[in-house]
């Protein structure tokens, strides 16, 4: 341990203060660390200008507290994953493919985002044995994705998730494109998640740049979080009333998510919440007029999604399909590294804005978890739970409001040369992070980005080991995934 | 049983009375823009300095709806946003603009308004993107917007589709997925640019890894401007066009 730095979310610390060891030794502490539980928030590879023929590879960490740690590696290098475990699996592919250096002895070195190498999808064969193909374009309007299932009759045996399509360039596009550009490059990771997002790379800049943010906004944009959150819990809900064909709820709660989304438009213009976070604070003049509206609207959709509620949780034809649907264990997800609701619905109870509160979270009170047996069931109670939870801190927040003004601009703002920043929310989905390196002058030499679903995908394809092919949308929508969020 | 009716009552009906009535959507929507052309000239200057989208013709006083994302950065004396949500347009020149598109239903093909005004069945790839422009498309099907009263539907089949509804920058990685899609249909077939990122790449211009114009794959006969649409763009858009109503 001693070797880990400890590190504070959203805390700007020189490049040279990261420790860096050697490969054997970070490999070794690594793989301990995580063996006990510890989880990965970020694992990336970094090459420096001036330096060509070196790759920096950094770990973040966290158990009780976050760690940075680094390495030098000049090609390949020993697997994580064969040593210490799935959690790094995506990680390790992500590096493959963004730098060209392999970790050696990875069980599953598939490319991750890119279609220009060839992929080989693993197939179960022997009697009975078929295979069926999804996507990407799929039936609704979803983003796109493809699933590939080995299945005997119904049963899967195996599920294996293609993604990338959605990919962008986005880690590049924040090296290259004019500063103004990227607040709205920010919030379009992924849309759903556009104040989460924005608000990591907000930090980061802030902390980078050092940036005040004033109470009155940093408490504006806990509250944009928490209606996001709402929105789209509400709407999970109402998706998976839909799945098993109970059409009251879904409508309901289709209608209330509507209702979230129009607080956001209310705060910023936009249904997304776009062009509301800033660096500095928040984009435009918020007051009483959005607190008030925000104020009366809770109070009036609370009782309406208690019946909901009620409605969808005591249908038996709707327990009874929940139930034991999409298991994935405590032990199961502490492997794969989950995180948000879905890990929660298995039993870790990690969650950022109680471990490493961004904003103004350490004042506020945490949720206590409910039912935790890593089912359908479970996540969609975890996310009621939460839907309740959000309701009391946007009140909360709402009623002690004070009025804010837009931000400055920032765009001439000087960020500390050679100096990382890590920054971590909890979005909708889970642990957000951005990660932010400075070179000599100051620009960003290198942005990582990380969503929720980069952990989450590996939890859906095991969630659906041995269950029926037809449970597929109904343990889909319990995880909801981003798919632009993991191709960026 | 009794609980769902009586929820059933308690929630009550809440379908929009669009377009029987017009409907005003919320001031702080950003919507179509009006511009000043008495503007003082250095405050143009730096509006189009400033827009991150390169939105913004100084000389020609004029946004290009299909780069901007609505973002409001450049609102104030040359740029005054009003919320309507009429956005769509038939053309591509149509978008770049001073504040007044052209009507829409006036611009719909007096044959597509024969085949399709009473029945029009759409397919939607998306392609890139955030997927806030698929979640707001994706709104149309709730009880509020309730798109099928229209006659117009979401379909699973490219075989069954009318029409083809594309979102996002088409990462290079749905290209053929795409252009697959598009030649899977019928004849004749219309084709709905939707969103910044379809009509120019959005916030995404310049990546190497999209191709930022739908335009330039498959010709777009309508283009619904946002980011994302309002989802009233949306129906405003689709019923006006292939219906051919004025709609308010
Ligand atoms: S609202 Fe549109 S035109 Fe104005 S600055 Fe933003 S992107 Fe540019
Ligand atoms: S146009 Fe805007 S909302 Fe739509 S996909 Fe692109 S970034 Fe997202």
């Amino acid at each position: 341990m001693a070797d880990f730095l400890q590190i504070e979310n959203g805390q700007a610390l020189p490049l040279a203060a990261v420790p860096t060891i050697g490969l054997a030794r970070f490999a070794r502490l690594i793989r301990d660390f995580t063996q006990s539980g510890g989880a990965i928030v970020q694992f990336f590879a970094h090459q420096e200008q001036a330096r060509p023929n070196c790759h920096r590879l950094y770990a973040v960490t966290r158990g009780s507290g976050l760690f940075a740690l680094a390495t030098e590696v000049d090609g390949d290098f020993p697997s994580l994953t064969l040593a210490a475990g799935a959690k790094f699996a995506m990680f390790e592919r992500e590096i493959a493919e963004q730098y060209g250096i392999k970790p050696t002895g990875h069980p599953w070195l598939k490319p991750l985002r890119r279609h220009d190498r060839d992929y080989e999808y693993f197939t179960v064969k022997g009697e009975g044995v078929h295979e069926v193909g999804v996507g990407p374009v799929h039936a609704g309007i979803i983003e796109p994705g493809h699933f590939r299932f080995q299945c005997a009759g119904e049963e899967v045996l195996h599920l294996e998730i293609r993604l990338g399509y959605q990919h962008r360039g986005l880690e590049r596009l924040f090296t290259t494109a004019p500063r103004g550009r990227l607040p709205i490059i920010a919030e379009s990771i992924a849309g759903d998640t556009a104040i989460g997002h924005s608000l990591c790379f907000c930090q980061a800049i802030e902390a980078m740049a050092g940036i005040e943010v004033d109470a009155a906004a940093s408490s504006a944009r806990v509250i944009a979080l928490e209606l996001e959150r709402l929105a789209n819990h509400v709407g999970d809900l109402g998706a998976l009333s839909g799945d098993v064909a109970f059409a009251p709820p879904a409508a309901y709660f289709g209608r209330i998510r509507g209702e979230f989304l129009n607080l956001l438009l209310l705060m910023s213009g936009n249904r997304f919440g776009k062009s509301l976070v800033r660096p500095g604070g928040v984009g435009q003049a918020l007051g009483p007029m959005q607190f008030d509206a925000i104020l009366e609207k809770i109070a009036e959709l609370r009782p309406q999604l208690k019946q909901v509620c009620d409605l969808l949780f005591t249908a038996h034809t709707v327990t009874a399909r929940f139930e034991r649907a999409g298991l994935v264990n405590r032990e199961i997800a502490e492997r794969l590294g989950l995180v948000g609701p879905c890990a929660r619905a298995s039993g870790l109870e990690y969650d950022a804005r109680e471990f490493f509160p961004s904003e103004c979270y350490a004042t506020l009170p945490g949720n206590v978890l409910g039912l935790t047996q890593g089912d359908v069931l479970s996540r969609a109670l975890v996310r009621r739970d939460e839907i309740f939870h959000s309701l009391n801190l946007v009140e909360t927040l709402a009623q002690a409001a004070a009025d804010c003004q837009a931000a400055a601009d920032w765009r001439a703002c000087s960020p500390a040369p050679e100096h990382l920043v890590v920054t971590v929310n909890e979005g909708w989905r889970g642990e957000i992070s951005h990660c932010l390196i400075t070179d000599a002058a100051g620009r960003i030499a290198r942005y990582k980005i990380k969503d929720p679903s980069f952990h989450n995908w590996m939890g859906l394809a095991m969630a659906l080991r041995g269950q029926g092919i037809s449970d597929f949308p109904l343990c889909n929508k319990s995880f909801n995934l981003s798919y632009c969020g993991f191709d960026l | 049983m009794l609980k769902i009716i009586g929820t059933r009552l308690n929630q009550g009906m809440r379908t929009t009375p669009w377009p029987k009535k017009p409907v005003t959507l919320a001031a702080s929507y950003r919507g179509l823009p009006r511009l000043n052309d008495q503007c003082d000239a250095a405050i143009i200057g730096q509006c189009a300095e400033q827009c991150p989208q390169q939105a913004i013709d100084a000389a020609a006083k004029t946004i290009d709806l299909g780069r901007c994302v609505f973002c409001g950065d450049c609102a104030g004396d040359f740029v005054r946003f009003t919320n309507d949500f009429r956005l769509g347009c038939a053309a591509r020149s149509d978008l770049i603009t001073a504040g007044d598109l052209p009507d829409l239903a006036s611009r719909a093909k007096e044959q597509w308004r024969k085949l399709f005004g009473r029945s029009l069945q759409i397919r939607q790839v998306s392609a890139g993107g955030c997927n806030a422009c698929e979640a707001d498309t994706n709104v149309l099907g709730t009880p509020f917007f309730d798109l099928s009263r229209f006659g117009i539907d979401f379909v699973a089949s490219p075989r069954h589709a009318d029409a083809l509804h594309v979102t996002g920058p088409i990462s290079k990685n749905m290209k053929s997925a795409l252009l697959d899609t598009y030649a899977a249909m019928p004849e004749p077939k219309a084709v709905i640019a939707a969103g910044c990122c379809a009509i120019s790449g959005g916030p995404f211009y310049g990546s190497e890894e999209i191709i930022g114009d739908l335009n330039s794959l498959i010709p777009v006969d309508l283009y619904i401007p946002g980011c994302p649409p309002h989802p009233m763009s949306t129906l405003h858009a689709l019923v006006t066009f292939f219906k051919g109503r004025a709609e308010r």
